[in-house]
């Protein structure tokens, strides 16, 4: 295994988590090659031995955020539910997907860009608290306040109250 | 556990995500059976997170496109400076000395990956369980050409490539011998030599099977330091309990006999 192959293996994780996040698979995909050419022009800064899957989401995190930034100083801002309604269109669950998987894409889409990373990062990639920090370079404490909120409000938008509501204990 | 404070959200979280320890989990567990309210709220949650982890998971079992096969491939690799790239490997050390002041060179035992880590803790248990012998620290001893013969011929055929020991006398380091080493299943080749206080260095070697490439890299664990770099097919270590400044020229010297040809004996 050269760290090639190990790049290359952790290709659909960082396209499935871009395409969460970006909810637009051409997007998506432009996203992941610019981490791909970043990556391997800084291969040399990479430690042997580290955790190299968080090492290119943490390249996909920075790059998201500055393209994000780039595009809130454009004319369109922010999530909104038409953001959420075109996430819907642009990619399509798999046929079988019921009425809640479809539910939960808009819920995810509702989120504060924030919440919506460490939640993925933890719900869907699995690392641990400490590995999501270390991708969003912020406190453990962040990602955990992060997720509980975000999580909360994914839940009220899931049982149709006001997401902008946190629900109790937070 | 009755009497137990209720729990914060972030904690009732951690406890999904199994980033308890045991006794706080055990707690949680308890507080969740006596409160089926909040057991709720964590299965609420949990619903959610299974069901997000099944979004575009279809994507996971995708071939990886091939435009970002091909961003990959292309770069080029790091592992080129092999012999023969002397120029490459000379910057390469310039960089290794001054990486090395800066610090952040330092990789220790722990950090290289993979096929490289194995080498590397291997040459560096040869080094430490060898070096210790007074009496069978080498199978075969320098010193008579035709032990001398013998043990370059042997090792060579068990390594499938000619290798003579690489002279460090000028470095004050003469050689004491060699032996075949069994490393992980296959054949590596050790050469020992020791100073006029009896300090000892070896030099290993072995095909890099999976180790990928590297530049020159310098490893240290409890006081025992590894030169080491890995070229296309083979893998070298010079070890020793020396200082890294002073390790560095003496693996420079050593690099620069291999990618010499070697003369027939």
């Amino acid at each position: 295994m050269t760290i090639r192959d190990d790049i290359v293996e952790n290709v659909p994780r960082l396209r499935r988590y871009a395409r969460l996040l970006l909810r637009d698979p051409v997007s998506a995909d432009d996203l992941v090659q610019d981490v791909l050419e970043r990556a391997l022009s800084r291969l040399h800064l990479y430690q042997p031995g580290t955790n190299l899957r968080a090492w290119l989401f943490t390249i996909m995190h920075n790059l998201h955020v500055n393209q994000a930034v780039r595009a809130a100083k454009g004319p369109k801002t922010g999530i909104d539910n038409d953001a959420a309604d075109n996430y819907q269109t642009a990619v399509q669950p798999a046929q079988t997907a019921g009425l809640s998987i479809r539910d939960l894409e808009r819920g995810l889409a509702s989120l504060p860009d924030e919440q919506r990373a460490v939640i993925l990062l933890v719900g869907v990639e699995g690392m641990t608290y400490a590995e999501a920090a270390s991708v969003l370079e912020i406190p453990v404490g962040t990602v955990m306040s992060r997720l509980a909120r975000g999580r909360a409000r994914l839940r009220n938008f899931m049982n149709g109250e006001d997401p902008a509501s946190e629900g109790a204990g937070q | 556990m009755s009497d137990m404070e209720r729990p914060a959200d972030t904690e009732l979280h951690a406890y999904l995500d199994g980033e308890l320890d045991d006794t706080t989990r055990a707690e949680v567990e308890a507080w969740l059976e006596a409160n089926p309210d909040d057991a709720d709220r964590v299965d609420g949650w949990r619903h959610d997170r299974d069901g997000l982890a099944a979004l575009q998971s279809e994507i996971l079992g995708e071939p990886v496109p091939e435009k970002m096969q091909a961003i990959i491939r292309r770069a080029p690799q790091r592992t080129d400076s092999g012999p023969g790239s002397w120029m490459r490997a000379a910057a390469a050390v310039v960089l290794l000395v001054t990486g090395a002041a800066a610090g952040w060179f330092a990789h220790d035992l722990a950090k290289p990956a993979g096929g490289e880590k194995d080498f590397v803790r291997n040459a560096v248990g040869a080094h430490v369980v060898f070096t210790k012998e007074r009496r069978h620290a080498v199978e075969v001893n320098w010193g008579k050409e035709q032990d001398e013969k013998h043990l370059v011929r042997w090792l060579s055929r068990r390594l499938g490539r000619p290798l003579n020991p690489p002279p460090l006398n000028d470095a004050g380091y003469s050689l004491v011998g060699g032996r075949l080493v069994a490393d992980d299943g296959g054949p590596a080749a050790q050469f020992m030599y020791q100073d006029k206080d009896k300090k000892r260095l070896t030099l290993y070697v072995r095909s890099a099977r999976d180790a990928e490439g590297t530049a020159f890299r310098i490893a240290s664990e409890r006081g025992v330091s590894a030169f080491y770099w890995i070229d296309r097919t083979y893998a070298y270590a010079l070890v020793g309990q020396i200082d890294r400044e002073r390790l560095v020229p003496l693996g420079e010297l050593v690099y620069q006999h291999l990618d010499k040809p070697v003369e027939k004996k």
